[in-house]
């Protein structure tokens, strides 16, 4: 179906008038606004995109010209993110998470109603143009699914009566937060500017979830230091990133201080990706003014004055109060110039939100993207810390270890290395969901065992849990002593429980698999296509066919990915070969022992199917 | 950490070698005649590490030879049977990633995968033939697009872009649907030069300028006679 290209597409209405606008008109606006700079690409699409519902074809030219950028380079971009869309997306556009833990507690039969109800598959839009019906990777919600966002606002605890209701609003024309029935989420959730159903579940809390923050303490302290007081100060902490690879933060800001440049850049990354993470958003909703405060930190110990928030599309809901936080400390001149009187310390925040990819949680390709590029991870050395944003040393930090910095500035290195282990100091907010009586936001001390979170949580009955997300380890009960620490089990948040009746190869690998196929940005030749092969012979194996040589080749090609570029393709395969390692009977129960290759091959009974399928008598002699 | 033109010892396969710091290991072990295969890289051209062909070991650690700049202390490995093997293995995903009928290629023995290829002497893929149905793009007055062939180098996407800097090919998509493409727009201004450029730039025959075809007969091609790399090591002993 080819769209039709409105000439004519809104209204505006000033006072009592109403003027009509042209597409061209709205679009000029758009890239105005962005003072028509083509690293400012990724907005000027969001804002079309969301004008719009669609990026029609129509207004590349236009952009093309504006900028100076060809066709194809604005193509590039708007192809690679999943909330780009070329052709309409329905005047309501649904995106129904289909990450594991979204299966498990019910998807499929969501959406099935979805289907039923709006009239179309998923993929697809209803033929009256009303209501589009996509999927979508892990969307920050595993403590709440299954789930689903309706243009832009957050759907949670799903069920098939709830989505007939919503079907029925949507087709009524209701707004969207008219729909929203349940009663508004706990917190910051049900502030006006917010206005969301999501619930925080903060179930424990340390130092950071404390309550009785006091906004501005840290940077008052720090404005009396000298920025590598400040710095020495992180490092005597000993605390590493909490985004996953586990950097020493204080190596990171040294050596981004030191390296030459005339402008640095701190970012925050809030791109939260990881299936199974949702601690980000908690923060991002309750501790949102910590969270700048220790991007103010990060900028005056390295000398940055200008920092980016980059946050998943997937938290856009949380835009208004984001921005108004960001306001509310320019007046308290916790952000701006000369903060908290200090007159050579300025600093600013923008806020970038992505368009729907894993991948651009990765340092390089965060930046890639706030560039207005695709979110392609570059190649290391050099590092962001040397040459990052617009080529300028750069600062990418985890929401977490940013908001832990300033507790540290606070109550002193001593203190937090009080906490947690020698090697691992300090707490982890960690997200825990799946199979468990009490899903939600933990933060414990480093150290904990498995055993002790199960026990935490209420999850009895357990088959296996996965720490650190798909990119980590699937761990079976034998090895539920080991500890959440740097040194054993690291862990940039996520962790999901699978109960004894699970399917772990179908429900669990084999969705990880996928996930990482749909995320991978494509560029390296190892993680475009091992996990395709990988995924082949995964199946294979599902479906009865596998020998004993697949689980060899599964892992003789899982090493291949390791020559990959960035984490994604190097963790690839992790699904695969921590399940082979730790529950290999699952994949013996499948397999034909003592044989080479499928012969499970029956002629007369694939003929019989065949005639079946047309109605035909077979002739088979 | 070393700067940039200071000189550094390094080690490659177990020689020391001194080296201007900031150049790319790659080039590099080039210069006394240790042959790493690469593919998408151009000398002369910003890197990305796009292909993996390249891939070594730095202290043990996977890094790429054409991205990556030799520093003090280096110990470089290129040549273990891992890394063979990983290379080879490379050159065999990429032949199933799209469809590759040498015989019926313009570019053969002029292209760099069907050399590499034999070079490491592959018989056969290790991994299941996909055969992917793709198109062939002829519209460009000067250019045939065939995405058959294309291996995703970038190699046409970074070297050529027009007097303003703008790109006549970029990606589209993401993971295994990546494919590149050429501006349509910008595409019919082409210059005959700058399509000859696109095609020799292309390590293989996935962009084939028109008009014109076996302007260097088989047998008297790069590669017919002479193995991809024989170059280099023939440069030192
Ligand atoms: C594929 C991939 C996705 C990532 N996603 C995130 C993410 O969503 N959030 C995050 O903080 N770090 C993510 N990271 C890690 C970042 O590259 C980077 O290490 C981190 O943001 C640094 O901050 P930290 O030192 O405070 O942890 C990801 C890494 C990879 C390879
Ligand atoms: S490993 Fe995958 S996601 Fe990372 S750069 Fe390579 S292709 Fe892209
Ligand atoms: S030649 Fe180095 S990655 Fe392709």
């Amino acid at each position: 179906m080819k769209p039709p290209i409105p000439e004519i597409t809104d209204e505006l209405e000033i006072g009592e008038q109403v003027y009509q606008v042209t597409m061209v008109e709205i679009v000029h606006g758009i890239i105005k606004k962005y003072g028509s700079n083509p690293t400012r690409l990724m907005d000027i699409l969001i804002d079309i995109q969301s004008e719009f519902r669609y990026i029609p074809p129509l207004v590349l030219a236009e952009i093309s010209k504006e900028l100076n950028i060809s066709n194809i380079d604005i193509e590039q971009t708007i192809s690679f993110y999943h909330f780009f869309s070329t052709t309409p997306t329905g005047k309501y556009t649904v995106y129904l998470n289909n990450s594991a833990v979204a299966y498990m507690m019910g998807r499929e039969e969501v959406a099935q109603t979805f289907e039923r109800e709006v009239g179309c598959k998923f993929g697809e839009v209803s033929a009256d143009g009303m209501i589009g019906l996509f999927s979508t990777s892990c969307i920050g919600m595993s403590d709440q699914e299954p789930a689903a966002l309706i243009n832009g606002k957050l759907f949670t605890r799903l069920t098939p009566f709830r989505v007939k209701e919503i079907v029925r609003d949507l087709k009524a024309l209701k707004h969207i937060d008219e729909i929203i029935v349940e009663g508004l989420g706990d917190g910051a959730n049900a502030l006006p500017e917010v206005h969301s159903m999501v619930q925080n579940n903060i179930r424990k809390k340390g130092p950071i979830l404390a309550d009785g923050y006091k906004a501005g303490e840290a940077l008052k302290k720090i404005v009396k230091m000298k920025p590598d007081d400040v710095i020495a100060e992180v490092k005597a902490s000993n605390i590493r990133g909490r985004g996953g690879a586990g950097f020493p933060t204080g190596m990171k800001w040294e050596i981004c201080r030191n390296s030459p440049g005339d402008e640095k850049y701190i970012f925050c990354n809030a791109d939260e990706g990881e299936p199974g993470t949702f601690k980000d958003r908690v923060i991002l909703t309750e501790y949102p003014k910590m969270l700048m405060e220790g991007m103010a930190l990060a900028g005056y110990a390295v000398g940055a004055k200008e920092g980016i928030l980059y946050v998943r599309h997937e938290y856009g809901y949380l835009q208004k109060h984001l921005e108004k936080v960001i306001e509310g400390g320019r007046k308290k001149n916790y952000l701006g110039k000369n903060i908290c009187g200090r007159e050579d310390f300025d600093f600013d925040i923008r806020i970038q939100f992505g368009a729907g990819s894993y991948v651009c949680g990765e340092e390089s390709a965060l930046i890639e993207s706030a560039e207005g590029k695709r979110g392609e991870p570059r190649d290391r050395p050099p590092f962001p810390v040397e040459s990052g944003y617009l080529g300028k040393p750069t600062i990418v930090n985890n929401v977490e270890t940013l908001c832990s910095i300033v507790k540290v500035i606070v109550h002193g290195a001593q203190w937090y290395r009080s906490m947690g282990t020698k090697e691992s100091s300090g707490t982890k907010v960690v997200s825990i969901s799946g199979d468990c009586k009490y899903p939600g936001v933990y933060e414990i001390e480093w150290g904990f065992s498995v055993n002790d979170v199960l026990e935490m949580i209420g999850a009895s009955d357990v088959q296996a849990v996965q720490v650190g997300g798909p990119s980590g380890t699937l761990i079976a009960p034998n090895e539920f002593n080991r500890t959440l620490s740097y040194t054993d089990l690291s862990t940039g948040g996520s962790i999901i429980i699978f109960g004894k009746h699970r399917d772990l190869l179908k429900d669990v690998v084999l969705n990880f698999t996928n996930f990482f196929i749909d995320e991978s940005c494509g560029s390296c030749s190892t993680c475009r296509n091992i996990p395709i092969h990988l995924r082949t012979k995964l199946e294979k194996i599902l479906n009865a066919r596998g020998v004993d040589k697949d689980i060899q080749e599964m892992l003789e090609w899982a090493k291949i990915l390791k020559a990959s570029r960035c984490g994604l393709g190097q963790t690839a395969a992790n699904p695969i070969v921590s399940s082979i390692k730790n529950f290999r009977p699952l994949y013996d129960q499948k397999i034909q022992h003592g044989k080479d290759f499928d012969s499970s091959f029956d002629m007369l009974k694939a003929v019989q199917e065949s005639c079946d399928a047309v109605s035909r008598v077979p002739h088979v002699h | 950490m070393s700067t940039n033109g200071s000189v550094i010892r390094c080690s490659i396969d177990g020689k020391e070698y001194l080296a201007k710091a900031g150049k790319y290991i790659n080039d590099v072990a080039r210069e006394n005649g240790v042959y790493i295969p690469t593919l998408c890289n151009v000398i002369g051209i910003h890197p990305q590490g796009a292909c993996r062909i390249c891939t070594i070991t730095v202290n043990g650690r996977m890094m790429t030879a054409c991205t990556t700049p030799v520093a003090e202390g280096m110990d470089i490995k290129t040549n273990t049977s891992e890394l063979q093997d990983l290379r080879k293995s490379i050159v065999e995903l990429m032949y199933v990633e799209g469809n590759h009928f040498c015989p019926a290629c313009e570019k053969s023995g002029n292209c760099e995968l069907q050399a590499l290829a034999y070079r490491f002497q592959m018989m056969v893929s290790r991994f299941p033939y996909t055969f992917p149905k793709r198109k062939i793009d002829a519209r460009n007055p000067k250019l045939v697009k065939n995405y058959n062939r294309c291996i995703l180098c970038k190699r046409c996407i970074r070297a050529i872009k027009d007097e303003q800097g703008r790109s006549y090919f970029a990606f589209r998509k993401r993971g295994h649907k990546v494919e590149v493409g050429i501006d349509v727009d910008l595409g019919k201004f082409i210059s005959d030069e700058v399509a000859q450029k696109a095609m020799d730039i292309c390590p293989v025959g996935a962009l084939i300028k028109k008009e014109q075809a076996f302007r260097i007969p088989i047998g008297k091609r790069k590669y017919d006679k002479t193995p991809i790399g024989a170059d280099v090591e023939s440069h030192h002993v």
